[in-house]
């Protein structure tokens, strides 16, 4: 059963945070990332997309640390403004996720009866499918694309934060406290706005950061079944789909676009293991 | 766990598969582009011979029409034929099931050993650097992008030091595939063990099968083990469903037949049989074994009515 976290706490939050060496680790990575993407255009040696700025499929070396891919094209510049693509997914994909499955799972369990019953079975049914399956037909019926394949990943991930919110809801919905919010004469507006949602804040920050991780991987995955980014756009899982077929004599071409790909996903999930850690109560002692 | 729990859940079960034909059907016919054009693949012809391709695939008559008589026929095991091949639906999905069972069973294995050997260590040693590292290492196979470990386990095994062929469908050809599934299945499983553990070892009858004066090893593989891995149990129940539907990536990576290939190959096509089919049993699979873990849970703990 899922409990709702209590409300966020504000004092030595960011201390207790950073207090094991893997989320420190993961924090840096990811405000290195974030640096990186903000300004590849400064730091990015090459233009991403200039073609024959060396040898096709040149080795690593002084000039081009990443060697260089199949147009001759610099990969340490495209792999710097990938950073760009994979936040941008990820980040958009669990917004889609975060805003409607919240809604979803606040309304039918505030709505109750007959809507909670429909409500409910409609999320069960898109648990059922997995994944990776309904990402690619909502692909299917949106068509191939960054943008759709974020939006797919997005609806796909709708129903585990609709399920998750709508339990917190329910166990908080019982609590002493919006009773007397309601006593007292508060409408169902603001009851949701000012009792119900920040105290779901903890829990869906968790789920976010949670799912954050994921979601970078998974927008990166459809683009390297070439259902997401398409060339010559420098997306990290659109490189290594590109950079296939030359894998044997160019391992440098799949080699560090996945690399910075993992490196930013684990930095992500160091940071939220440690942010579900810190602000679950039950767990507050021990750290 | 009564009969009519079970009959309830089941029931919910075959509602959910409704609902999913429903987006199935729905999706594809929403999807752009027609299939015919399609697998005419630019070819001109006659507009009688479009509404001729189109009557022999059944795709003239109303929509509310085919959906029944689709969903008619799946209940009786008919899915039709493929609009690409021609073939029974059926068949192609039979001719591909082994080789995603063969990569699901070897992925399922690794997976297990790897993940429960991580998470029974950092478990009974647990908030020191021995759980740090094994911990460490489980998030790692999370994050693992599986397409490209797979591609760097191919150069290494495979080309480089040339162990095992890089392609082909053989047992040796079953490693490196089952090793890139195994490893994120590894991490998820050794996160849910270690806890699971954690929780049993702070269990007042560990603490009396200590008092017994029973050695660790055998509190911790008798005691311990056997009630810890109910938890994790569900979590491999849940993957195997999900790898039954296709392992998309893996066999994509590996260049391997199966039934993820086969869905995003008909999906690109628009060859509705064969997406509705591997959508629906894959779902079907995956429903199943949700409620036969369900059933199992009422079985080993008498106390769970969920």
């Amino acid at each position: 059963m899922i409990r709702p976290y209590g409300p966020m706490r504000p004092p030595g939050f960011i201390a207790r945070l950073l207090g094991a060496p893997g989320a420190l680790a993961g924090t840096v990575v990811l405000v290195a990332i974030l640096a990186l993407a903000v300004l590849a255009p400064l730091l990015a040696p090459y233009d991403w997309n200039a073609t024959s700025q060396c040898r096709r499929l040149a080795p690593m070396s002084a000039e081009h640390w990443f060697g260089c891919d199949l147009f001759g094209r610099d990969i340490l510049s495209r792999v710097m403004y990938g950073t760009r693509f994979s936040l941008a997914m990820g980040l958009s994909t669990v917004a889609i996720s975060l805003i409607f499955g919240a809604v979803l799972g606040v309304a039918i369990a505030y709505g109750g009866g007959r809507f909670d019953a429909i409500g409910s079975r409609l999320i069960d049914a898109m648990l059922s499918f997995p994944p990776i399956i309904l990402a690619i037909l909502i692909v299917a019926v949106l068509g191939v694309g960054l943008w759709n394949a974020a939006l797919a990943v997005g609806i796909s991930g709708i129903p585990r934060f609709a399920r998750i919110a709508r339990a917190a809801t329910l166990a908080l919905v019982a609590r002493d406290f919006i009773e007397a919010a309601r006593a007292v004469g508060a409408g169902r507006m603001r009851i949701v706005l000012r009792h119900l949602l920040p105290n779901l804040a903890p829990i869906l920050i968790v789920l976010t950061t949670l799912d954050l991780g994921s979601a970078v991987l998974f927008t990166a995955t459809l683009s390297f079944l070439g259902l997401g980014a398409q060339p010559p756009v420098p997306e990290w899982g659109a490189m290594l789909n590109a950079g296939r077929e030359y894998v044997r004599y160019a391992p440098w071409t799949m080699i560090f676009p996945g690399l910075a790909l993992f490196l930013t996903v684990m930095a992500v999930n160091l940071v939220g293991d440690r942010l579900s850690l810190v602000l679950d109560p039950r767990q507050r002692d021990s750290i | 766990m009564s009969a009519h729990h079970i009959v309830a859940r089941l029931s919910g079960a075959i509602l959910t598969l409704l609902i999913t034909w429903t987006v199935v059907f729905g999706a594809m016919r929403l999807a752009p582009g027609d299939p015919v054009l399609l697998m005419l693949q630019g070819t001109p012809i006659s507009d009688e011979a479009m509404d001729a391709a189109r009557a022999r695939l059944g795709l003239d008559r109303p929509l509310a029409v085919q959906y029944v008589s689709f969903l008619l026929n799946a209940v009786s095991g008919d899915f039709g034929d493929s609009f690409r091949s021609r073939q029974p639906v059926t068949e192609l999905i039979a001719a591909e099931l082994p080789y995603t069972l063969q990569l699901a069973i070897g992925g399922f294995v690794i997976g297990m050993l790897l993940g429960s050997t991580l998470g029974i260590i950092a478990g009974i040693w647990p908030n020191g650097w021995i759980d740090t590292a094994c911990m460490t290492l489980a998030l790692a196979g999370l994050s693992l992008p599986s397409f490209w470990i797979g591609m760097i386990l191919i150069q290494v095994f495979a080309t480089q030091l040339g162990w095992v062929p890089v392609l082909g469908t053989g047992f040796e050809a079953l490693i490196l595939p089952s090793v890139t599934i195994g490893l994120f299945l590894a991490g998820g499983l050794a996160r849910l063990m270690r806890n699971s553990i954690i929780e049993v070892m702070a269990q007042d009858y560990i603490r009396t099968a200590y008092a017994k004066g029973l050695t660790a090893v055998r509190v911790i593989l008798k005691h311990a083990l056997r009630n810890a891995v109910i938890p994790p149990l569900t979590l491999l129940g849940i993957q195997f469903a999900l790898l039954i539907g296709g392992p998309v990536v893996t066999e994509t990576v590996f260049a391997r037949p199966g039934i993820g290939r086969l869905l995003v190959l008909a999906v690109l096509e628009k060859d509705f049989p064969v997406v509705q089919a591997v959508v629906v049993l894959t779902t079907a699979v995956y429903v199943l074994i949700n409620v036969l873990i369900d059933i199992a849970y009422g079985i080993i703990d008498p106390r769970v009515q969920a």
